[in-house]
């Protein structure tokens, strides 16, 4: 079944043409990797899914509901979430702050203005960090963290709100080998309830962790399929041969 | 270090009319810091807390003042129940509606929430200064006394005392709402207004909510104005009074509300001072201007920022709780 349709997915920035007719279909529970040369529109693909820019023409629709025009709160809310290219935390909050913010995405007013859930939440707020190795920094503050730390602890926001399809923009990006080597042994265990969508160029990291790529290049799809497809196909290696 | 400042001020608002019984027009002083503290603090909840630059507080400010004003002069009503009330509504409602206009885009810049505020305390000033209902450049004075049934509340101790329970008040429920988790997201927005979006909040929501409980705050401090000076005018609403908001609490430290209360106590104090000398007198507003462009430049956290850390202001809203329960 699929968690993601993108159909006809045209970007246009004035004259240029940054997606052209994309289609995408990402299934529920897998890895999908979306890989391209420099400037092929793999970002620009992931933050129109999100909301960040509205396509100048095309449908996308998650989860069986057509959201190409909800906004990105709205789109966040019935389950899609995001990590940004550059990262997007808050860098003036404790880390433990930062993830109570984020779980606390769907509390009504009342229940914030009325610090709630505040307590209910620590069992959460510990088990998310736990997670991803940063139980130790709460009490620091994100801003503090260091480059890989602020990375993980971007995708646990964004694991936090509990979203059933999450869009990783180059999350291993300006990580050490041994960073990204456990990042990837992270991301691993949420197949169980959540689908992935992720935009890598570390190739290796890609083929260790997906088990679907779509190649994208000067805005469209070029080619898709699993990733030993997508090792032997000529059209994929003529383009990153010819670019490199 | 903060709780300690907090009790300190707390301490000299309650010795201060006892030391100052003999000059009653210290009295005044006094109560004028405790009303336009009120101010400073709305302002900080929209740039301290929020990251909202509204150079109109004034707006919201002058026109519950000229509205208890009037009800006292057309329908002789003065009664604390009853106008208080209304201050607090027409605050309210007005920075809501202004609100609706400037942050319900998808999202507006701060330079245009700032320019759409001062455009709207200026057009106000405007307004009022050709109106002559509302007494036109003269603005409306012998303000009715405000009244608890029969007992009026004269200029002295006695509106000290309301001016200050009012602050207390104020600054307890405001300190509430930015220690809450609703606080949270408030510091959420100043910091990465886009992430939040993506992680599920309607951000422009809380933004509303945030400038009208000012506005509404900032009604309150006009109303109370209103009745201390038994005077209200253009200059009540317009862009001067606007920008003293932001010196008082830019001066005292933004984000703290403690801070902001400073900042309008130096001001004030500054002025009462200063004020008999001519030469300064005149170039006073220039001395103002260049005040908050050296605090900008050289000193951003503020006179509070000399003496409270960044981690302090900003404070934690769970991990106290986190080291509770783990101990536990």
């Amino acid at each position: 079944m699929a968690v993601l349709e993108v159909i006809g997915l045209t970007k246009m920035f004035g004259q240029l043409r940054a997606l052209d007719g994309i289609d995408l279909t990402v299934r529920a529970g897998t890895f999908h990797g979306l890989i391209g040369p420099n400037g092929s529109g793999k970002s620009t693909l992931l933050k129109t899914i999100a909301g960040a820019h509205a396509p100048t023409i095309g449908t996308i629709c998650f989860d069986g509901k057509d959201i190409t025009a909800a906004l990105p709160f709205a789109r966040a809310r019935a389950g899609l979430g995001l990590t940004f290219q550059i990262t997007s935390i808050f860098p003036e909050l404790s880390t433990y702050d930062n993830v109570l913010l984020a779980l606390q995405s769907r509390e009504s007013l009342p229940s914030l203005l009325g610090s709630r859930t505040r307590r209910t939440f620590n069992r959460e707020v510990m088990a998310a960090l736990d997670r991803f190795r940063l139980a130790d920094r709460a009490d620091d503050l994100a801003g503090e963290l260091s480059h890989g730390q602020q990375q993980w602890l971007e995708i646990t926001l964004a694991l936090t709100s509990r979203p059933k399809l999450l869009l990783l923009d180059e999350p291993t990006g300006g990580m050490s080998p041994e960073e990204r080597r456990v990042t990837g042994e992270l991301l691993r265990p949420i197949r169980s309830h959540c689908t992935l969508v992720i935009v890598e160029h570390d190739i290796d990291f890609i083929k260790n962790l997906c088990d679907h790529l779509t190649v994208l290049d000067q805005g469209r799809v070029l080619d898709e399929g699993s990733v030993e497809q997508i090792e032997h196909s000529i059209r994929v290696q003529e383009v990153y041969t010819s670019r490199v | 270090m903060l709780p300690v400042i907090e009790l300190a001020v707390l301490a000299i608002m309650v010795a201060a009319p006892i030391a100052l019984n003999s000059r009653p027009e210290l009295i005044t002083l006094i109560t004028n810091i405790a009303i336009l503290s009120l101010l400073a603090i709305s302002f900080d909840l929209c740039w301290g807390f929020s990251g909202i630059m509204s150079f109109g507080q004034g707006l919201f400010f002058g026109v519950p003042g000229y509205a208890i004003a009037l009800v006292g002069r057309d329908l002789g009503v003065s009664q604390i129940w009853l106008t208080l009330p209304l201050a607090l509504i027409s605050g309210l409602l007005l920075a809501f509606i202004v609100a609706l206009f400037l942050l319900l885009g998808r999202r507006p810049t701060p330079i245009f929430v700032a320019l759409g505020t001062l455009t709207g305390s200026y057009a106000a000033e405007r307004l009022v200064s050709g109106w002559q209902y509302v007494g036109a450049g003269n603005g409306l004075s012998a303000i009715k006394l405000l009244q608890m049934g029969s007992y009026e509340f004269v200029e002295g101790p006695a509106f000290y005392s309301l001016a200050c329970v009012t602050l207390l008040a104020v600054y307890l429920g405001a300190r509430a709402l930015v220690r809450s988790q609703l606080g949270l997201v408030l510091a959420g927005i100043r910091q990465n207004e886009e992430r939040l979006d993506y992680l599920g909040y309607r951000v422009q929501v809380f933004k509303v909510l945030v400038f009208s409980i000012a506005g509404m705050i900032s009604g309150l401090a006009g109303a109370l104005y209103g009745y201390h000076q038994g005077f209200i005018g253009p200059g009540n609403m317009g862009p001067g009074l606007s920008t003293e908001a932001v010196i008082y609490c830019l001066l005292g430290g933004s984000g703290t509300l403690i801070g902001p209360v400073i900042g309008t106590a130096v001001v004030e104090i500054l002025t009462y001072e200063l004020a008999d000398i001519d030469t300064i007198r005149q170039f006073w507003p220039v001395f103002l201007g260049l005040l908050l462009l050296g605090i900008i430049l050289f000193q951003p956290g503020g006179i509070l920022g000399m003496a409270v850390s960044t981690r302090e202001r900003i404070g934690s809203y769970g991990s106290r709780h986190k080291r509770v329960e783990r101990r536990g």
